[in-house]
């Protein structure tokens, strides 16, 4: 059941860093997670790691494993090879801090430029009525646990820096979707375009839908399928002519 | 001296779960300027581990509902040593805390006519649980931060849309930042004793830089206490930072001998032990069973519940169709009684191969119907333990999981009576759960009193005609106390001390000698082990810089575990009696007289002491819900009514209170 892993992991900083092997028993059922806090016990013990619930319910112990975006809670050991070293490093998208840990701070930026749930005039607190099948599309994105994997994954900032300023990333083009699909968002009436924007401020057309987002999450949720392939389709109805879009896409729409 | 960065705020508010970024609206909403400094990353906090939902009275699934019922099962739930006043105005407040929600993007799960779902939980007479599936402290987490995002979008836009920083002009997330001591003025004599809050001490835990926050107001919102205890449910975060905080300023606790187990955790494997397993599968239709198979709740409902629950399977099985005609299955008792049930099968040989009972869902609902009730428990058993909780049972045991004691606040306003400045609310504070929380009366505690708490500490700082100075002596000391760690010539000749096996041998100590079942032996053991731990905290030594360092973080935090940890030990040796979260084996009964006091702990500068202290008589009107019957097995002759009082009076609730909705 017990048996010795090798275990390299990235240590640095800003300016720079290397890895370090570690040997460490690993037992039955256990997570990576679970190694990185034997690590820093026993071994490490200013190692540095962002993690919270240990449940895979707070998002906050995103890294790398073997080259992968993973949540160190949810990725059992029995899942990796025993004789293979297990290779830990900071997730490649943003700067690191120290060790495990990156500046995460370009996704609270983005997250600020989308404008928020506008409450429709006329509606009370506790006068909202919403069908349940109406309110599932956004409910999935909202199982989102903003670990940022999928922005960490995403080829168009991953190895694009440039490209930051101008692209929301996956995240937050699911976040412009959840709330252009909220029964009861009066963003229209307030005169905001969420599908306008989407596509002339967050940058929904840098997305080549290669699915990569939606593979590394670990909620699971659709994230190419159901938000932003339906949002960019959101967006391609303001861009053709109704009628012609319409004829062109009976019979082929999805039910949703 | 040490470098520190300066902050001027008019509320500061520590902790950004469901009550800190409540209290955080609110005051910025009042006009202020507010700071919300939490340990984690913006969005993390410990509320998004709640799954079972919010509790309030709003009446959708059964029109019965009221918060008169909610009261009731409140104080039912937690023995009667409730703060009723609290209790009060948590099950009055709660419909319009949720309701808000919803204005502010919430999508709760919803009903065939298209209102808030509810979904039936432990101790709570009528469905009452709004919720999203079995992640609705996510989903209250998201829609706070959010409607922070909003605020400060409002403060941009009114800024012109230029200067990013304005962002933040009025509404400040410090993430990943931890407050070591909170700053008082001086009085005439020159003691802090009497002082006034002038402020926060902290460090970024980012660069290890230290900070203070000067601010005549503190909301403390800094959740719980259970990384001192070995099998928990918490996050590393539940180290009682502000339980230790508050002592330390010189506000009192109270009912901390009162932790709340939590029935179902996770037992197996032995890396999740202790991760929470919602109890909204038994809400659901989940049962218990001990290794014979038998639905062993059945023999354990206590004399004070006698009557209200199923005594046969079927009349059980029938309550999910038709709650009117049937009483509800004793696997919804509330929590402490199924905890210790759980404790008391393992004990008698009847547990599961790991240590647990089971918990099985699989026989009682279409798989189907499992996986979209209860996603996230699919997901955490599936990717954890290899169980398909569609095709077998769970096995479970009980985990530390919640404190009901706290700060000692007024119940309308959440100041600290003694600390002019100090605020408490959501888990931290005391009170309002009595001797055990229900299930669903966190998150709406939470919205409640995080309300109440930013609205009082806003107007309690506009009010103020002078701003409390920061005195530079505290500040040199907090840094001090800081540094501390890595000052390897403070301890001398001794043996440097490892924080992380410290904090393991705090655990195992706590978990071990003042769990779920009480001993006063046991106890006066862990008060010997904990003055030792205490004294080794001392020469604990930390490797590396300040920058991230975890080593160093724990270190810190250690003082805070040791704090909270000597009040739960003392308080519980002190009460001679069972209660709630609180069983001892050698005073195995409830006692009428013991309900009528409060347990306070107060920081001597060196140790804890512990005060017996009255607490008040309930209402008339509140008493008058319950039948005389049912009150004589909690309260002594002299207490009871002495007549039928007439039906429950229309209280003022004060200018604070919102619309009537929901009483």
């Amino acid at each position: 059941m017990t048996y010795q892993a090798e275990f390299r992991v990235w240590r640095g900083d800003s300016t720079g860093g290397s890895f370090e092997s570690y040997r460490v028993e690993v037992h039955e059922g256990e997570v990576v997670l679970d190694l990185v806090h034997r690590l820093q016990a026993t071994q490490a013990p200013d190692l540095a790691v962002r993690w919270n619930c240990k449940a895979g319910k707070c998002g906050s112990c995103s890294a790398e494993i073997n080259g992968r975006p993973r949540l160190l809670c949810m990725t059992r050991m029995s899942t990796l090879s025993p004789d293979e070293p297990v290779v830990i490093t900071p997730l490649r998208a943003f700067p690191v801090l120290r060790d495990l840990v990156t500046d995460v701070s370009f996704n609270y930026a983005k997250a600020r430029e989308i404008p928020g749930f506008i409450p429709p005039a006329g509606l009370g607190p506790g006068e909202y009525r919403m069908q349940q099948e109406d309110v599932e599309r956004s409910q999935e994105f909202r199982k989102c646990i903003e670990c940022f994997l999928c922005q960490d994954t995403c080829h168009v900032v991953r190895d694009h820096e440039e490209n930051k300023s101008v692209f929301a990333g996956p995240r937050f083009l699911m976040r412009v979707a959840e709330l252009d699909m909220h029964p009861l968002d009066a963003a229209a009436e307030a005169g905001l375009d969420r599908r306008a924007t989407a596509q002339d401020v967050h940058g929904l057309g840098y997305c080549n839908i290669t699915k990569c987002c939606t593979e590394v999450c670990p909620e699971q949720i659709r994230i190419t399928d159901n938000a932003l392939i339906p949002l960019k389709e959101r967006v391609a109805d303001l861009k053709y002519h109704p009628l012609v879009w319409l004829g062109s896409r009976i019979g082929l729409r999805r039910k949703d | 001296m040490t470098e520190v960065e300066r902050y001027s705020y008019d509320v500061v508010v520590v902790g950004a779960g469901g009550a800190g970024l409540r209290a955080a609206i609110e005051a910025r909403e009042q006009g202020l300027r507010v700071a919300v400094i939490c340990k984690s990353l913006f969005g993390k906090a410990h509320t998004v581990m709640a799954e079972g939902g919010i509790a309030a009275a709003m009446a959708n699934a059964n029109s019965n509902d009221n918060w008169q019922v909610h009261f009731r099962d409140t104080m039912r739930g937690g023995k009667f040593l409730n703060n009723w006043r609290m209790a009060e105005l948590h099950a009055k407040e709660a419909p319009d805390r949720v309701w808000e929600l919803e204005t502010w993007g919430a999508l709760f799960d919803r009903t065939k006519d298209g209102r808030i779902a509810q979904r039936n939980f432990g101790g709570h007479e009528y469905p009452r649980l709004a919720h999203v599936g079995d992640r609705t402290g996510l989903e209250l987490i998201r829609t706070l931060q959010q409607k922070v995002v909003s605020l400060q979008q409002q403060d941009f836009a009114e800024s012109g849309r230029q200067d990013q920083a304005r962002y933040e002009a009025r509404l400040r997330v410090f993430q990943e930042c931890t407050v070591t001591r909170i700053l008082k003025t001086r009085t005439s004599g020159g003691s802090t004793t009497g002082g006034r809050v002038a402020g926060v001490f902290g460090y970024a835990r980012e660069s290890g830089r230290f900070f203070t926050v000067q601010a005549p107001a503190v909301v403390l919102a800094t959740g719980g206490i259970g990384k001192s205890f070995k099998v928990t449910s918490n996050s590393w975060e539940y180290t009682g930072d502000g339980h230790a905080l508050a002592l330390l300023a010189g506000a009192s606790l109270l009912h901390m001998e009162f932790v709340q187990f939590h029935p179902t955790g996770m037992v197996w494997p032995p890396s999740v032990k202790g991760i929470l397993v919602t109890e909204s599968v038994r809400g659901d239709g989940g049962v218990l069973r001990n290794s014979d198979g038998r639905r062993f709740m059945f023999d354990y409902v206590p004399e004070v519940f006698k009557g209200q629950y199923a005594e046969t399977e079927e009349e059980a099985d029938r309550w999910y169709a038709d709650q009117e005609h049937n009483r509800r299955p004793p696997d919804l008792l509330p929590r402490d009684e199924v905890a210790r049930a759980i404790n008391s099968e393992v004990k008698a040989g009847r547990g599961t191969p790991h240590g647990g009972v089971y918990l099985d869902v699989s026989s009682r609902l279409p798989a189907e119907e499992i996986i979209r009730r209860l996603p996230s428990m699919h997901h955490q058993f599936k990717e954890l333990a290899d169980v398909d909780i569609t095709r077998e049972p769970m096995e479970v045991g009980p985990t530390c999981h919640y404190v009901m004691g706290g700060v000692e606040v007024d119940p309308d306003s959440a100041a600290t009576p003694g600390v002019p400045g100090l605020f408490a609310a959501g888990e931290v504070a005391g009170g309002m759960h009595g001797s055990n929380r229900l299930g669903g009366n966190s998150l709406s505690d939470l919205l409640v009193f995080g309300r109440r708490a930013g609205l009082h500490a806003a107007r309690y700082a506009a009010e103020l005609t002078d701003r409390p100075v920061i005195d530079e002596a505290q500040v040199a000391a907090a840094a001090r106390e800081a540094v501390d760690p890595f000052d390897e010539t403070r301890i001398g000749d001794g043996p440097a001390e490892n924080p992380y096996g410290l904090h393991q041998e705090l655990q195992q100590t706590m978990n071990d000698l003042v769990g779920i079942i009480r001993r006063a032996g046991e106890m006066e053991q862990a008060l010997d082990r904990l003055a030792v731990f205490r004294a080794r905290a001392a020469r604990a030594v930390v490797e590396g810089h300040r920058q991230f360092n975890p080593g160093w973080h724990l270190a810190l935090d250690l003082r805070n575990m040791l704090l909270v940890s000597e009040c739960v030990a003392r308080a519980a040796l002190l009460r001679r009696e069972s209660r709630g979260g609180h069983t001892r084996e050698d005073c195995p009964g409830m006692d009428r007289n013991w309900r009528r006091a409060d347990l306070v702990c107060t920081y001597t500068g060196d140790g804890i002491d512990v005060t017996r202290k009255e607490n008040g008589r309930i209402r008339a009107d509140l008493l008058a819900l319950f039948g005389r019957e049912e009150l004589a097995r909690y309260l002594t002759p002299e207490e009871l009514p002495l007549a039928t009082p007439g039906p429950p009076q229309q209280t003022d609730d004060a200018s604070d209170s919102q619309s009537g909705a929901g009483q």
